[in-house]
């Protein structure tokens, strides 16, 4: 497998829970047989978007919010390609929460991979969806009155085909997580509970290593059993809640090329009669 | 001056005013004759008032004119709302069963009772447009062989019974008109030499453009006056092997065609002001990764949601501004239906040639107007540079002379490289460095500075005592004023905008330097395009001529206040 690295020496504060999701991707790569030239990677803004300049794969840093649609775009017009969108916590459930609720329904195939810090990091800390409730941050100092959205449930709820969460101090778990959603057929959502070191002292490592435990045994083809163990609170689960063989998007749409590869010049002398 | 007969049928909405009008201008084209067939409707599925109006001639009509010669009366209102329109000795037909007419003197009324004839033939009050069309062919003594020809083309696959019922309530409106009210009307159409002539809406047009550029992806939302650009998209996706994609919102939209874009496929949006409000971020982002990208952007009156159904030309300033920061960007400001095609192609051709977003700006009133076109050319592929696999040493946003890099996509082998949001280096990644940020921003605004793009026309003579300016939609009712002019010895020319940006500043100058009054003509409050040609090239357009209430030129005005001008 080809060098992954850039050589660009990430600038993630030291301990920050992105580097173990940079390399568990790497991990991840590595185990799998595709091509490296297969991965298109789009990136949210935040600090998980600045993995766009240490992963030396195709890559798109895209807007604040938008790396989703841009991955659609470029899933349905060359659907040999290996997409994975990177964003965080304010990007997908904030920002672009929309193109989150939408691609569920549509089972693109593609993974999201969301660094969920629980902060916008990049803009130094200020309450997110996924913020605890009484959160306090710049923006609310008073603590947050807002209750936090429960990501892996909405997934469930909103027809994801796979729905999954890791944790970036076990990266050999989370390794194993995003293998399967890169080979799961349709949309993949991997949420990562990520600690920032810097600007969330609420949920440390420390704290996560207290609450979670790996899911095992776990009947993933159960929504309703997948659902109710997305909203246990005293402990927290990691690993694969929910998963289903279902036709996707591109499966569906009544042109089965891939267009990239198409000649340009379309003749359209039968259209043009057509009008007359 | 070639003589324009024009017809109008009105009625509520939901009663199928529209697709009467197809009809009726589909007969008209398919018997050689040029057609421009206007609508009005409010933002509503049921109730208020729908219009149709279709101006015919043997030569060439590019807007709706007044007065109308033949009215067709679906309702009361039709005739209180339009009568002030009526030529002397128009017709008026309208079901007597239905609609009470007073005495209009000087018009001709025609009673047809619509919903007994079609009851009679079809057994459905249904057909009864289709009695009001046959009744209208025979008012205007137009050959009836050519309508039931395009109602059967119109209903094919919906079977023969179907077929035969609106056919057979068409001839029976013909055959009522022809009986009872025999060679008594003053306006006639007859069939031309010429074959059948194409007929379009400007949403057509563009879609038509955008398939034979090898167009292979749109994405969209729907919105008035572009839906219907959505709905041909969707309608061509199986043939011409198009990703046609109806996205959550704009935001939506304009990223996933970014991001279909960036693999290599042609890719298209279309919205109205209100959605390229939503877009406008995506266009920067298009801007900075240097995207092809084309998009369409059909004006109505705005601001938020305006007036959903009428036309305006109020976003030019608007669109050559939106996002912040600077980028190069390409303006297309196409003037009728024939055009909207063929700069539809030009717009995807140059998209990749510059590697910039291009915006194809319209608006409602040539957006779903149909209009006759005699023949559409096959059109030249221009690739923009692209490189093999395993290039060596590739940098995608390498600093070159012109500023344009070669493209690689991903799926590639070798040719790693990020695009970014972010401003970057030649490889794409972050950058801050002072240097390198003027760089990039130097490489990505040399793109446009020598392009050469048709951006002006002057039509008519190449010097007069007035000169008319205007861009996009009014070009139809513009030339039409200019013929009325020359009839009654106003010689005039005409400067018509096709591009906007980059603005042709030498062209510009050198057609409009001189004392000479010019009267600029255009469908908003401000002037804008006098703005922006004030900006560029500091001359002060003399006179405006600005229409915001939603309705597009009528030659008329046009020649009127152009007499005026003239005269000072
Ligand atoms: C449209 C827009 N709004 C706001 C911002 C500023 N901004 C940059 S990053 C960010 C928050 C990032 O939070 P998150 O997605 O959680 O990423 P993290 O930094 O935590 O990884 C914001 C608000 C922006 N870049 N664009
Ligand atoms: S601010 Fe937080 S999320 Fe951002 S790099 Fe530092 S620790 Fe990581
Ligand atoms: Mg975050």
């Amino acid at each position: 497998m080809k060098n992954l690295d850039t050589g660009i020496f990430p600038t993630w504060c030291p301990g920050c829970g992105d580097f173990a999701i940079f390399s568990s991707i790497k991990n991840a790569i590595g185990m799998m047989d595709y091509p490296a030239e297969s991965y298109f990677f789009t990136y949210g803004i935040g600090c998980h978007g600045h993995m766009c300049n240490f992963l030396d794969v195709y890559g798109f840093e895209t807007l604040h919010g938008r790396p989703l649609p841009v991955a659609e775009g470029a899933k349905l017009a060359n659907r040999d390609l290996n997409v994975i969108a990177v964003s965080g916590d304010g990007d997908s459930y904030g920002e672009g929460i929309s193109h989150f609720m939408h691609i569920m329904r549509r089972n693109i195939d593609l993974t999201l991979i969301v660094h969920n810090n629980r902060v916008y990091g990049l803009t130094t800390g200020q309450v997110t969806p996924t913020s605890q409730k009484g959160f306090r941050s710049k923006s609310t100092p008073d603590g947050t009155i807002e209750q936090p959205m429960n990501p892996i449930s909405t997934a469930i709820l909103g027809g994801a085909t796979f729905v999954a969460r890791g944790f970036a101090g076990d990266p050999a778990h989370l390794s194993s997580l995003i293998v399967e959603g890169v080979k799961h057929k349709g949309f993949a959502l991997i949420d990562v509970f990520q600690p920032c070191v810097t600007f969330n002292h609420i949920n440390t490592y420390q704290w996560y290593r207290e609450k979670v435990y790996k899911l095992e045994g776990n009947n993933t083809s159960d929504r309703m059993e997948a659902l109710r163990i997305s909203m246990e609170q005293d402990k927290l689960p990691i690993g694969i809640f929910f998963r289903e063989e279902a036709k996707t998007y591109e499966e569906q749409v009544a042109t089965q090329v891939s267009l990239s590869s198409e000649p340009v010049k379309t003749d359209i002398k039968d259209l043009i009669e057509s009008f007359r | 001056m070639a003589s324009i007969v024009q017809w109008k049928i009105g009625g509520e909405a939901g009663f199928g005013i529209m697709t009467a009008g197809a009809i009726f201008s589909k007969a008209c084209s398919r018997g050689g004759l040029h057609v421009f067939g206007y609508s009005e409707y409010p933002s509503l599925i049921r109730g208020g008032h729908n219009s149709f109006q279709a101006a015919v001639s043997e030569e060439k009509v590019g807007c709706q004119v007044t007065p109308v010669n033949v009215l067709v009366a679906l309702n009361r209102e039709t005739v209180d709302l339009h009568k002030g329109e009526l030529s002397r000795e128009a017709a008026v037909i309208f079901d007597p069963d239905k609609t009470s007419v007073d005495k209009m003197p000087g018009f001709k009324l025609v009673p047809v009772p619509f919903a007994r004839i079609a009851t009679e033939t079809a057994g459905l009050e249904l057909m009864s447009n289709n009695v009001a069309l046959g009744a209208s062919v025979a008012v205007l003594d137009y050959d009836i062989g050519l309508l039931l020809d395009v109602i059967r083309d119109q209903f094919k696959g919906k079977g023969e019974d179907v077929i035969r019922k609106n056919t057979e309530s068409a001839n029976a409106g013909y055959e009522y008109v022809k009986k009872n009210f025999p060679g008594k009307f003053k306006y006639k159409i007859q069939r031309a030499k010429s074959p059948a002539k194409i007929l379009m809406t400007g949403n057509e047009a563009i879609g038509a453009g955008a398939i034979a550029a090898g167009c292979k992806f749109y994405s969209g939302y729907p919105m008035t006056p572009t839906s219907g650009l959505l709905h041909f998209m969707a309608s061509q996706e199986r043939k011409y092997g198009l990703i046609v994609k109806h996205a959550e919102d704009e935001i939506s939209a304009i990223n996933m065609a970014i991001g279909a874009a960036h693999t290599g496929a042609r890719s298209m949006t279309a919205t109205s002001g209100g959605g390229f409000c939503l877009m406008v971020e995506g266009l920067g982002l298009a801007g900075m990764t240097e995207t092809p990208l084309v998009i369409a952007m059909g004006q109505r009156a705005g601001p938020s949601t305006g007036l959903p159904t009428w036309t305006e030309q109020s976003d030019l300033k608007f669109v050559l501004n939106a996002s912040h920061g600077e980028f190069p960007r390409i303006v297309l400001a196409p003037g009728d239906v024939e055009e909207l095609f063929y700069s539809t192609v030009k717009a995807f051709n140059l998209a990749e040639k510059y590697q910039t977003p291009v915006i194809i700006m319209y608006d409602k009133h040539i957006a779903e107007s149909h209009c006759t076109v005699d023949s559409i050319e096959s059109v030249e592929i221009e690739e923009g540079l692209k490189v093999g696999e395993n290039t060596p040493g590739y940098k995608r946003y390498q600093f070159t002379k012109t500023g344009v890099s070669p493209r690689a996509f991903p799926g590639q082998k070798g040719n790693f490289f990020i695009a970014n949001s972010d401003e970057h280096d030649e490889k794409g990644h972050s950058t801050e460095s002072a240097e390198l940020r003027k760089a990039m921003v130097e490489k990505r605004m040399r793109k446009l500075e020598h392009a050469e793009i048709d951006s002006c026309r002057l039509h008519g003579p190449k010097k007069a005592p007035i000169t008319l300016i205007g861009w996009g939609s009014t070009k139809g009712a513009i030339k039409q004023a200019m013929e009325r002019l020359a009839s009654k010895g106003v010689k005039a020319n005409f400067l018509q905008m096709t591009c906007i940006s980059p603005f042709p500043e030498k062209m510009v100058s050198a057609i409009l330097k001189g004392k000479r009054p010019k009267l600029i003509v255009e469908n908003n409050y401000s002037g804008q395009l006098a703005f922006v040609i004030c900006e560029h090239t500091g001359i002060q357009v003399s006179h405006k001529l600005l229409k915001f209430d939603g309705r597009p030129f009528y030659p008329e005005e046009i020649e009127l206040e152009a007499k005026k001008v003239a005269r000072k």
